[in-house]
């Protein structure tokens, strides 16, 4: 079980994440729930493509005759971490329209539809 | 928000040109060392945070406008959609400069070496066009954002 | 009422989410690594970068990274629209 302590931690994350979007009702706190789950997923894409003992994919100066760790899912979290910051500022700005209009930031007390 | 200390703004003064040269060099240099556009984006767009930060956003409204960063911001991607079309004889986003004897043209060695700035194709031009773009939005997001928080605090002592 | 079903539900949830951690593959061994192993072997002399996860990104998959351009362009436009109504 010590082997598969990175996929452990992830699920740590994704957990922390989960109980924040279930338990608490600040909007902050919820926003920092959803940025967590996006950075546990993150870790998770980056660890499968691991080999052991090998080095970073490029070329430049590299020591030669040694394995090399898998490129694409390297490529594929570069995507995925410009999307969380568009998702997380997008989060925050509806958040402060919120307190301008209602004056709190509680969920139980912001429940009407129109204004 | 209010300004920092004097010794907050002398080492600001001192430290932000460094992180911009930094971040340049970053996206400049994508194709030989981990890097690339994104990430040296992600580093000039601190560089402004740190401005905003130490300076207090009233200050900063003499330095810092929103007007250049939009237009910037749509230039990147202007040129990254030409970049991906100007290879259409064969594809769509087809490498038409790798290999051959032109601009950025040289062919790399095979196996270990110390890189060629001149190889690469296409890449490098992207490299600055999408640099260009993160480092003007993470501008607009900052300073939009500060301005809007000054118009959304509830009047406190009034 | 409404908390203990939410903490029922997420005790199972997680309980859940730790056995399948538990049980997956050794870490540091990938079953099937074929793509990649024609990116490592072919990404030098077809692109001429020294850099495998930047050909990756702008070179064989370059469609993904004008999506993703074009998200981030659109979550702007769509920040500085909620924040018209600033005076300056």
């Amino acid at each position: 079980m010590i082997g598969n302590l990175p996929y452990v931690a992830v699920v740590m994350f994704v957990g922390l994440g989960i109980y924040t979007l279930m338990f608490k009702r600040n909007l902050i706190k919820i926003a920092i729930g959803i940025c967590l789950i996006e950075n546990g997923v993150n870790l998770f894409l980056i660890t499968l493509g691991y080999r052991k003992g090998a080095i970073a994919p490029i070329y430049t100066q590299a020591p030669s005759g040694q394995a090399m760790v898998l490129p694409t899912p390297q490529a594929l979290t570069l995507t995925s971490i410009v999307i969380g910051i568009a998702t997380t500022a997008l989060i925050l700005s509806v958040a402060m329209m919120i307190y301008k209009h209602y004056g709190t930031l509680d969920t139980e007390k912001v429940r009407r539809l129109r204004g | 928000m209010k300004e920092m200390s004097r010794i907050v703004k002398t080492v600001t003064n001192f430290v932000y040109g460094f992180i911009i040269v930094f971040g340049f060099y970053i996206i400049a240099h994508g194709h030989l060392t981990p890097g690339g556009g994104f990430q040296g984006g992600a580093v000039v767009g601190s560089a402004f945070a740190l401005l905003l930060v130490s300076y207090g956003s009233l200050n900063s409204k003499k330095f810092l406008e929103k007007d250049i960063f939009s237009l910037f911001e749509g230039f990147g991607l202007i040129l990254f959609i030409v970049l991906g079309f100007s290879g259409l004889g064969i594809t769509f986003f087809y490498n038409f400069l790798a290999n051959s004897g032109g601009w950025f043209g040289n062919a790399a060695v095979i196996g270990v070496n110390p890189g060629d700035m001149n190889t690469g194709g296409v890449i490098p031009l992207m490299n600055i066009a999408v640099g260009l773009e993160v480092l003007s939005a993470f501008g607009v997001i900052i300073i939009t954002m500060a301005r809007g928080a000054e118009f959304t605090k509830k009047k406190e002592n009034s | 009422m409404k908390k203990i079903i939410f903490g029922i539900a997420f005790i199972i949830f997680f309980s859940f989410l730790i056995v399948s951690a538990i049980n997956m593959r050794t870490f540091g061994e990938p079953t099937i690594s074929q793509m990649d192993d024609y990116f490592i072997k072919n990404a030098q002399s077809e692109t001429g970068a020294n850099n495998v996860v930047t050909s990756i990104v702008f070179d064989y998959r370059g469609f993904d990274t004008l999506g993703e351009a074009t998200v981030l362009f659109t979550a702007v436009v769509g920040l500085v629209a909620l924040f018209r109504g600033v005076k300056k």
